[in-house]
């Protein structure tokens, strides 16, 4: 795919572009390594996307209506991300129905809340811009800052994005949580039968995708000082696209922490070559479709050669 | 087990062996209802160490329900289950499993896509290392579950293979293997030979022996006498929800239990309707006095 690019793009070829490239794939892939995991886990998340937008809402509307220093309402948005993701998966083990409608509903009580309560508090659609407040610049250098290598700017998520990689296949092949996170996903029956935590499992999984959710969140807010409560519509689905090009399988019990890396790489590569190829960007979302569907069908003939012996 | 119970032929059948002093596990006229339902009642049940207790009835017999409740899935509706003597009401298969009660169900408790080392540790996991970087000590548990497989006769070749793509009578030997090693007293095993072919079920049996001989109490559950015969010491037959017979190996035989299990008296009924239909020869058909006498 890079060759590809690289072949038939010119402007793909600066080191600049793939600054750029990895920087697009890492906003995607930090929130896809959790979806990734949940997903191993044998569940999915309708409401990340959305989430992403309620964390920096809340962190944004917090500090400048309350007039606090921005570090306490980074604090609040952790909260409440860490509270949607258990909300999600108190209600999915409580209830036993399946993620899909769940999640759905807390997807669309998101989407309709980011609206109707930053019309609430600021009389508008965006937040108000939050750059002059207390502790902004020390947010922003966390969050949103950019570090020099041989003269290209790498925004600093591409170093979060390979960082948390490494933390998510540590966890994930290395620890007891890892190994019940594999067997929650593969048999869950089986799993509670020998003495896994399986509740705990699942909700910790899902709170894991509300702290990406903040984490993206916070990038957002201070890469833009200012958060349209509409944005973040449809991206879950991209995190689970990625999730699935890496070779995570849709139904739990297998996948790993590297697959949505390189499925995040292959998004952003594929969004950004079309730019530099000069093509219509019309076509990224048919790019993509094609892409699933190749990663699906290798998944699945992978996967049959492995267990046929 | 059973001392005050009789068998169909009056006597009374006492099979407590006299080194063992205790049983492990011991259900009094236990019972349990779903709803209005019942599945089970006044079912009689001693476990004893280095003993095969079978339990042997056919589809919905109770059996299902039978160890679910010895093994914490569900909870008793009437009599006593006893653990060590005491009185208990287990809610989770956690507590069970504390206790020492360890099962393999039918569906053998296994992650198929799982390695087999990650499986035969799941859930019990060994770790090293201090809390922030604590992980899994995988050299030792790899050196363990190779171990402890040879020590049960299981010899893999490649324990990082996902334990789906062993065959049915390996998949339980590992999950008998993993619940000796993890200290289990009493083995509960859950239709182990149900989808076995003859030489599958015969590998299973010999672990089933091992077992015992390592000091385990076991449960047996099966609906083919021939293979409850090989390796039990104590026989019961569940029907209909109710203990229809218990009885140690010295007091029944072979032909006896399978006509148990075919259900008896049943049969007589059915041979007596039979004659009224021409063309069916029944003289050679055992009579009910025949059949009520085993």
């Amino acid at each position: 795919m890079y060759v590809f690019f690289f072949a038939v793009a010119s402007p793909f070829r600066e080191a600049g572009s793939l600054a750029n490239v990895l920087y697009e794939s890492s906003v995607m892939g930090i929130m896809a390594l959790p979806v990734a995991l949940l997903m191993i886990g044998g569940e999915f998340d309708l409401s990340a996307g959305v989430a992403v937008t309620t964390s920096a809402l809340t962190a944004s509307m917090w500090s400048f209506q309350l007039s606090m220093n921005i570090w306490v309402g980074i604090v609040v948005a952790l909260l409440v991300s860490l509270a949607i993701g258990a909300f999600n998966g108190y209600l999915l083990v409580r209830t036993g129905l399946p993620s899909f409608l769940i999640t759905l509903g807390t997807f669309l009580i998101l989407q309709g809340g980011n609206l109707a309560i930053t019309k609430i508090f600021t009389g508008n659609v965006a937040t108000d811009s939050i750059s002059d407040m207390d502790g902004f610049e020390q947010a922003k250098e966390v969050f949103a800052s950019e570090i020099s290598i041989g003269g290209v700017d790498v925004k600093i998520t591409v170093f979060y994005w390979l960082v948390f990689a490494a933390a998510a296949t540590w966890l994930l092949l290395r620890t007891k949580f890892g190994n019940w996170i594999f067997a929650t996903g593969g048999s869950k029956e089986s799993a509670r039968a020998v003495g896994v935590p399986v509740t705990f499992t699942k909700i910790a999984l899902f709170m894991g995708v509300g702290a990406g959710a903040w984490f993206v969140g916070m990038h957002i807010l201070f890469s833009f000082n200012t958060v349209q409560s509409g944005e973040g519509v449809g991206n879950e689905f991209l995190y689970i696209i990625a999730a699935v090009i890496g070779g995570c399988l849709l139904t739990g019990g297998y996948g790993s922490a590297i697959g949505p890396v390189i499925g995040a790489f292959i998004f952003g590569m594929v969004s950004q070559g079309i730019v530099y190829a000069n093509w219509n960007p019309d076509w990224f979302k048919a790019f993509l479709g094609v892409m699933l569907l190749l990663a699906a069908l290798v998944n699945l003939w992978v996967r049959r050669q492995a267990t046929r012996r | 087990m059973t001392d005050n119970t009789t068998s169909p032929n009056g006597a009374a059948v006492n099979d407590k062996p006299a080194d063992a002093a205790e049983p492990v596990v011991e259900l009094r006229g236990a019972g349990k209802a779903y709803g209005n339902v019942r599945a089970l009642h006044t079912v009689d049940l001693a476990v004893y160490p280095s003993q095969v207790t079978c339990v042997l009835g056919d589809n919905g017999a109770g059996k299902s329900t039978l160890i679910k409740i010895i093994s914490g899935l569900h909870q008793h509706t009437e009599g006593e289950f006893l653990i060590d003597g005491r009185a208990v009401q287990l809610s989770t298969p956690r507590e069970a499993l504390d206790k020492g009660i360890a099962t393999v169900y039918q569906d053998l408790a296994t992650v198929p896509l799982m390695p087999v080392w990650r499986n035969f540790f799941l859930g019990s996991e060994m770790t090293k290392g201090p809390w922030p970087v604590r992980r899994l000590d995988i050299a030792a548990m790899k050196q363990t579950a190779d171990t402890e497989l040879r020590a049960m006769g299981i010899v893999l070749d490649d324990l990082d293979q996902p334990i789906g793509t062993l065959s049915g009578g390996q998949r339980q030997s590992v999950a008998i293997a993993r619940a000796v090693y993890f200290g289990a007293r009493v083995l509960i095993l859950d239709e182990p030979t149900a989808a076995l072919g003859v030489k599958q079920s015969g590998v299973v049996l010999k672990y089933i022996a091992a077992a015992r001989d390592r000091g385990l109490g076991v449960i047996f559950i099966t609906h083919n006498p021939h293979h409850a015969y090989m390796v039990g010491d104590h026989f019961s037959v569940l029907r209909l929800g109710t203990m229809e017979l218990s009885a140690a190996r010295a007091d029944v035989t072979l032909e006896e239990l399978t006509n148990h299990m075919a259900g008896g008296a049943e049969l007589a009924a059915l041979k007596h309707e039979l004659a009224q239909v021409r063309g069916v020869d029944v003289d050679k058909l055992p009579e009910e006095k025949d059949l009520a006498a085993l």
